[in-house]
């Protein structure tokens, strides 16, 4: 997507896992405009705190880094990228995989990419192997209010 | 997380709060696993109706609470 932004935020964050929660919820705040559903708003949260714990977790392994986050709002689309300089992915289809982690010590349950996946329109890993992990998410947010004035107009003619 | 122990019963209740993630099982995790230890409940009970949040982290969490109520033949059930 080439297309002008409307909107962009930026966060950098250390990588230690109280910061989870403010990213996933600065990401909210930021979407909020959007005017999103409490649904779609959830599933941003939860995509971001699977993307930011991963990189907490596999990219740094609990060693101090930086997490950046940049989120973009075009039109009726919000694009967030989370990137790491942690140690990468060898294969990113393997690790795409539902269930597969390599940290069943630290009972993760595998479901990360899989949940970023589904409850986001658009997933994107890149990642090379001693340089870092980049993860961009598309999410669309329905415009609700054309959808309630087409409703009312068509009550309307009814 | 409030935690509750019927003795007559041998159940062990736990009502989980806020959010769920990696950060916040780090606490769980140790405080469900010193109250099973203590216990040795015949059943664990999970509820989540005051649970705002929760993402992978917390499926992990329960499953490996599972794995351990399953290893020793309890049983555990979610609300």
């Amino acid at each position: 997507m080439n297309k002008r932004y409307k909107n962009k935020m930026q966060l950098e964050i250390l990588s230690k896992s109280n910061n989870e929660a403010f990213a996933r919820i600065t990401v909210a705040a930021f979407a909020a405009q959007l005017d999103p559903t409490i649904e779609e708003l959830s599933d941003i949260k939860t995509a971001v705190s699977e993307a930011v714990t991963n990189s907490i977790i596999h990219g740094y392994e609990n060693k101090e880094g930086i997490i950046r986050i940049n989120a973009y709002i075009y039109d009726n689309v919000l694009r967030i990228e989370i990137a790491d300089q942690g140690k990468g992915i060898e294969d990113i289809e393997i690790a795409k995989q539902p269930l597969y982690t390599t940290k069943p010590e630290l009972e993760r349950s595998g479901m990360g990419f899989t949940i970023m996946d589904n409850f986001m329109d658009n997933l994107k890993v890149e990642s090379v192997v001693g340089m870092g992990t980049k993860v961009t998410m598309e999410k669309k947010i329905a415009d609700k209010n054309t959808n309630e004035e087409k409703n009312q107009e068509e009550n309307f003619y009814v | 997380m409030q935690i509750k122990y019927l003795e007559q019963d041998k159940l062990l209740f736990f009502s989980l709060e806020e959010e769920i993630d990696h950060h916040t099982t780090k606490d769980l995790r140790r405080k469900m696993d010193y109250e099973i230890e203590r216990h040795m409940p015949k059943k664990v009970i999970f509820n989540f109706d005051s649970v705002s949040f929760m993402d992978s982290a917390g499926i992990g969490l329960l499953l490996g609470r599972y794995k351990i109520v399953n290893m020793l033949r309890w049983r555990s059930s979610i609300n």
